[in-house]
Order: structure tokens, then sequence, then C-alpha cells
């Protein structure tokens, strides 16, 4: 089963790039570079959805101490943090010949760092606790902090950007309306959702190999 | 009631080794001093631009202390297996959560009290009228970071790169404290009246009340071994 | 003294990583016995005697306390044992006194003041009671740590090395002290990895080798030259230098 979602994500994938880079118009302001945000969109959405993963998988691990949970939690949060770089990573790459700057700390940038920040040392925790069920059990805490976190985080955030200061810098988007970009940005968006589906399974089945080889 | 006379009893464990070994009063003293001699070296010149970061500042200065305080919190229990003690407690752990909350808690007020004094002696501000709705934001903001920095604690204790690993964790989860707090303690200098920074308070209130549930919730848990 | 065993571990694995280090021990201690574990060191006692502490979960097999599983109901265990290991759990800005009234809170114990210096005037510590523990000898501090887990009174100790540093006469107070405890139907387990002294209060003597109980025996029935043989048969083992006695 896991093998065709494998399938799926690989073929949607390439339809996304190709309603991406072939099909979508080409913008008017910001030119062919534009495009790279129907990679980078789906990218940092993918990587909320593994946070929420994380999180619930977690609290999932930390009431029923069901070790599968704890697994689907490490490999939400490995997957999930490749995406965030890769997502800031395309961010960046898309604003500097947009806006000037390869980085700026506007609301929704500053909130995204936290978040891969958070992740980051997620993934730490757990690489330095020697003891198995020590690391899924704190991680299973550190995950739940961190959701419950987030909410204030994006408005503290908001709020230090926006309140009392007009907003600086246009924000990526601009995706009211017009189909012929919706379109291949949903395909993407299900695309990137099922690469990640597929990667957290891989590795969920590995990490279940790997306990399973020593007990 | 067990659970108080327990939690209590942390509290003053941790009070009465502080008061005698003056271990990590000693080290926060001598770093606020630091801080300060560092800022006046940086800052201290342009009185504008100083009045302009005062706040960051100032809560940079009380962080940096946080951490080191809350970093140190379990480091006795690490000495003559201690920690085992704690864990092998029966009943409900988080009484020993709340005792050394409130250690903490206590530590860090006197330092950043110790510090707000010095600042205002040596950077020339005049707290006055500022003061009562500082003292609201400093002890909300202090709560903030003591409740989530003494459950990270516990979880970085016994850990490899214990000093790396619980700044990595505290200080992102702390953003929106830092943010109400810096933002909060700015307005108020200026002048502005506690009212005028009202969401910035809810906001702390709602932060130190999700912290302190959830760490209330999870130590247990992390206290099982 | 009952005939049902207190501890029973029952074919208990536990690996760390990829390294097994118990693979399959069995062990049962009754109230009122006292069982010595023997073994080289890192051959995994202190690890079984936190197992049976509720310290760390074993990976396969079961070990229970009066019945209560360890890795199950921790909490149902963590009363009914004491504990003394190598640390003693103690502060060392506190004062005797203070660190006992500490544990006997954080145990909830109701301890008075009148029984914390019965309990340390029991450990010959009722001169020192009010000093740091700071300026204490090794031995005072393991006297102090008996007097905590007395003033508990267990159902089971587990002892780790509990005459490791002592002089000949505090050992030969601890023996004491521990035949008392032995007395009052408590069930003992100390681990050690020298063959001396401390195997004077032992009824049975259990060698952990290979990550197995290699051999379960009556006290009188084993020599050191048979535990030498024991441990020179596991690989591993040999290159630790034995012999020391008490």
């Amino acid at each position: 089963m896991v093998k065709a979602l494998g399938w799926l994500a690989a073929a949607s994938v390439a339809a996304g790039m190709v309603m991406a880079f072939g099909v979508a118009p080409r913008e008017v302001t910001q030119g062919n570079v534009q495009r790279i945000m129907y990679v980078h969109v789906p990218l940092i959405l993918a990587s909320y959805l593994a946070f929420v993963v994380l999180a619930l998988a977690s609290l999932v691990y930390l009431v029923r101490r069901d070790e599968a949970a704890d697994r689907v939690a490490h490999a939400s949060g490995e997957v999930g943090v490749i995406f965030v770089g890769l997502g800031i990573a395309t961010g960046s790459i898309w604003g500097k010949p947009t806006w000037g700057t390869w980085w700026t700390w506007d609301a929704r940038l500053t909130s995204v760092a936290i978040l891969f920040v958070m992740y980051l040392g997620y993934l730490l925790l757990r690489g330095t606790i020697e003891d198995h069920e020590r690391a899924a059990r704190y991680c299973a805490v550190l995950g739940i902090v961190a959701a419950l976190d987030i909410p204030l985080v994006h408005l503290s955030v908001y709020w230090w950007r926006t309140l009392h200061q007009p907003p600086s810098l246009m924000k990526p988007g601009g995706f009211t309306g017009s189909a012929s970009i919706l379109w291949p940005l949903l395909v993407n968006l299900i695309a990137f959702v099922l690469l990640y589906a597929y990667f957290v399974a891989r590795r969920v089945r590995l990490l279940r190999a790997e306990a399973e080889a020593v007990a | 009631m067990s659970y108080a006379r327990r939690a209590l009893a942390v509290a003053w464990k941790d009070i009465a080794v502080e008061r005698r070994s003056k271990e990590t009063l000693n080290a926060l003293v001598f770093f606020s001093l630091l801080l300060l001699f560092v800022f006046q070296f940086t800052l201290g010149g342009d009185r504008e631009r100083l009045a302009a970061v005062l706040p960051g500042v100032l809560w940079l200065g009380f962080v940096l202390s946080a951490l080191l305080a809350l970093g140190r919190t379990f480091l006795v229990e690490r000495e003559h297996d201690c920690w085992e003690g704690l864990l092998l407690a029966p009943g409900d752990k988080s009484a020993i959560y709340l005792g050394k909350l409130a250690g903490n808690l206590a530590l860090m007020l006197v330092v950043e009290a110790l510090v707000l004094g010095l600042f205002a002696v040596f950077f020339d501000i005049d707290l006055g009228r500022a003061l009562p709705g500082l003292v609201v934001v400093v002890l909300l903001g202090t709560l903030g970071l003591a409740a989530v920095g003494t459950l990270f604690a516990a979880m970085t204790a016994n850990v490899r790169a214990r000093e790396l690993l619980f700044p990595v964790l505290l200080l992102p989860v702390q953003v929106p404290v830092l943010l109400a707090t810096v933002k909060a303690t700015e307005a108020l200098l200026l002048g502005e009246p506690l009212a005028a920074v009202g969401h910035w308070v809810k906001l702390l209130v709602a932060a130190d009340v999700v912290y302190l549930a959830v760490s209330l919730l999870t130590f247990d848990v992390v206290l099982e071994g | 003294m009952s005939l049902e065993p207190v501890v029973r571990v029952t074919d208990v694995r536990k690996v760390f990583g990829l390294v097994p280090v118990l693979d399959g021990v069995s062990l049962e201690v009754r109230g009122g016995e006292a069982v010595a574990l023997l073994g080289a060191n890192g051959a995994g006692k202190t690890t079984l005697l936190k197992i049976l502490a509720t310290l760390l979960r074993p990976t396969r097999g079961t070990a229970s306390i009066a019945g209560h599983d360890v890795a199950r109901a921790p909490e149902a265990v963590r009363p009914l044992i004491g504990v003394v290991a190598h640390g003693a759990w103690v502060y060392d800005d506190l004062t005797a006194r203070e660190n006992l009234r500490f544990w006997a809170t954080l145990g909830g114990l109701e301890a008075g003041a009148d029984d914390l210096s019965a309990a340390l005037a029991g450990v010959g510590l009722e001169r020192a009671a009010d000093a740091r523990v700071r300026t204490f000898s090794a031995g005072m501090k393991r006297r102090l740590s008996l007097a905590r887990v007395m003033l508990a009174r267990p159902r089971v100790l587990l002892l780790d090395e509990p005459f490791a540093g002592l002089d000949q006469r505090a050992k030969k107070w601890l023996e004491g002290r521990l035949e008392a405890l032995k007395s009052t139907g408590a069930a003992l387990l100390l681990v050690t990895h020298s063959f001396g002294r401390e195997l004077g209060v032992a009824d049975r003597l259990a060698v952990l080798a290979g990550g197995r109980i290699a051999l379960d025996t009556a006290r009188g029935a084993l020599g050191p030259d048979d535990v030498q043989r024991l441990y020179a048969a596991h690989a591993e083992d040999a290159a630790y230098p034995q012999g020391e006695h008490g």
C-alpha cells in the first residue's frame, strides 16, 4: 500500500510540476520566478500539516503509550523539518528578485522561522536522548507544548508586526480569484501532501523495523 | 494536604540550598553586572539610541539570567543521585514542579529587581510612573519564562549537551512572552498607561495559564524515569 | 518470614541500543531473606536493580514486587521499596536532619521531630544531626541514607554496593542493621562485585554473568574460587581484575 502511495505521490508531483511550469500563466509583474510559489506554498502548508500530525501523535502517545504513535510523530518531525527548510529556501529564492532581499522579518516569515527552530529542537532532543522510551516521552511533551504555543506565537508576531506599524512589505500571495493560478496550486498542494504522507509512511516502516530488530 | 506539604518542602529545600551555597545567585548577580557594563560600552554613549533599545536590552538581560538560573535548577539534584530520589517519590509529581517553580520565581524576581534597579541608576532612567505597570509585566513575563523553563530544565537535566539544548528548546517557545514583555515595557517606559498595552498583558496572562496548565499536567510524565 | 517471594524477576531482558545487558534473568527473593547479587563490573547488576527500583523498564520479561509489575504499576511499587544507591540522596548544603525531613515529607511519611531524631540515633548520627552533610564522610552519608530508608519501613530493600568505601567498623555496624531489617520481614537484594564481608548477611548468592543468573545457591555452597571461575568463563568479564576482599 505504501508503494501505491509512493507512485501516486510521484505522479501528482509530476502533474504539479507540469502545471506550475507549463500550464500556469506567466505572472505579469514578477515574471517566471513567481512559479516557485507553486512549490513554496504547498511546502509550507504541508509542513503545517506535519506539525499538526506531530502534535496529535504526541498526544496519542502520552495517553496510550503506543509506540506506533511515537514513530509517526518522529517521522512527521523529520519530514516536516525538511519541508519547512525547503519552504524557507524557496521563499528566499522568490524573495530576492521580488523584494530585493533574501529575508524580511514580517509576520509570516518570522512565524515560519520559529516553527523551523522548534522542529530542529524536537529532532535535537530526540537525537541526544539515548533511552528510546524516555526520548519518546520527552518529545511527546515537547510536541504538545510547542503545538499549544504556536497560536500564541502567531498572534504575538502578528501584533508585533502590524500594530502601530504600517505593513511595510508586499505579502507573498495574491491568489484571490484567478482560476488559472488556483488549479496548479491545488494540484501541487495535493501532490506535496501525498509526498509528505509517503515519506512519513516509509520512515515509520523503517523505525518499526529498527525497533523490532532490537527487541 | 500532602501535595501542598511536598511542594513546600521542595521550595524550601531549593531556597535553603541556594541561600547557603549562593552558587546560582552569585553567578546571576555577577552576570547581570557584566551585562550592564557591556550594554554601557556598546550603547551608553548615545542617550536617544539607548532609550530606544532599552526595553529590549533590559529583557535580554532578564532572559539571559533566566536561562542561567533555570538551566541550573535541577543541577543540584544530579549530585548524589538525588534525581533518583525525586523519580521514586510517590504521589503526584506536579507538587515537585510547583515547589521548583516557586523557588525559581523567587530567585529570578530577586535578580530582576536588582537588574532593574541597577539599570535605573546607571542609565539614569526615571522609573517612577511606569513602575506599577512594569511590576505587573515583569511578574507575568517571569512566570511565563519560569513555567516552561522549569519543565524543560527537568527534561534536559540528564541529557548530553544540556547547556545547548535547553536554550534551543526554550527560546522559540517563549517568543510570545518575549514580544509581549518588550513591547509592553517599551510603551510603559514611554509614559503610556498599562491599559494602553492591555492586549499584550492579556496575551501574557493567556500564555501563563497555558504554560502552567501544560507543565502541571505533563511534569509527571517527565519525571517517570 | 513469608514463603511467597516478594521480589520476582522472570526472564528479564534489557537492551541498551543494540547491546543486551540482561539476557533472560530470573530471580526470586522472599520476605526476611537477603540475596547477594554478584557480578563483574558491567555485568548488569545495577541495571537489574534499577529495573526493580522502577527506574528502568525491561525490554522483555517481567519483574514484580509484592505482586505489582514494576513496568505497569510503578506507582504501586515505589512506596514499598527502599533504595540505597551509590549516591546517598543527600543535599550537601542541608543538615542531616533537614535531609531526612525533606525525604520523609516527599515520601508522604508522617514523621515528626521525634521520629527523625530516633532515626538519626538509630544510625549513630545523633551528634552530627545538625551539621551540614558536606562535612560528612562517605560512611556517614551511607548511614544517613540508611536512616532515610529505615524511616519508610520498606518491604523490599535494594542496595547497590552498600559496603563500598566503609571501614571495618562501619561494615560490621551495617551488617548488624541489615540483619535487623531482615528480621522485620523485609526482603533484601544486595548488589556487589566483590566477594567480601557483605556476603555475611546474605542467605543466598546469585551470580550474574553473560546477562543471566549463572548460579543461584545458598551462601555456604560457594567459595571465592568458584566465583572467579564463573567470572572467567565469560570472556568480557575476564578483562576486569577481581579478588577484592572486604
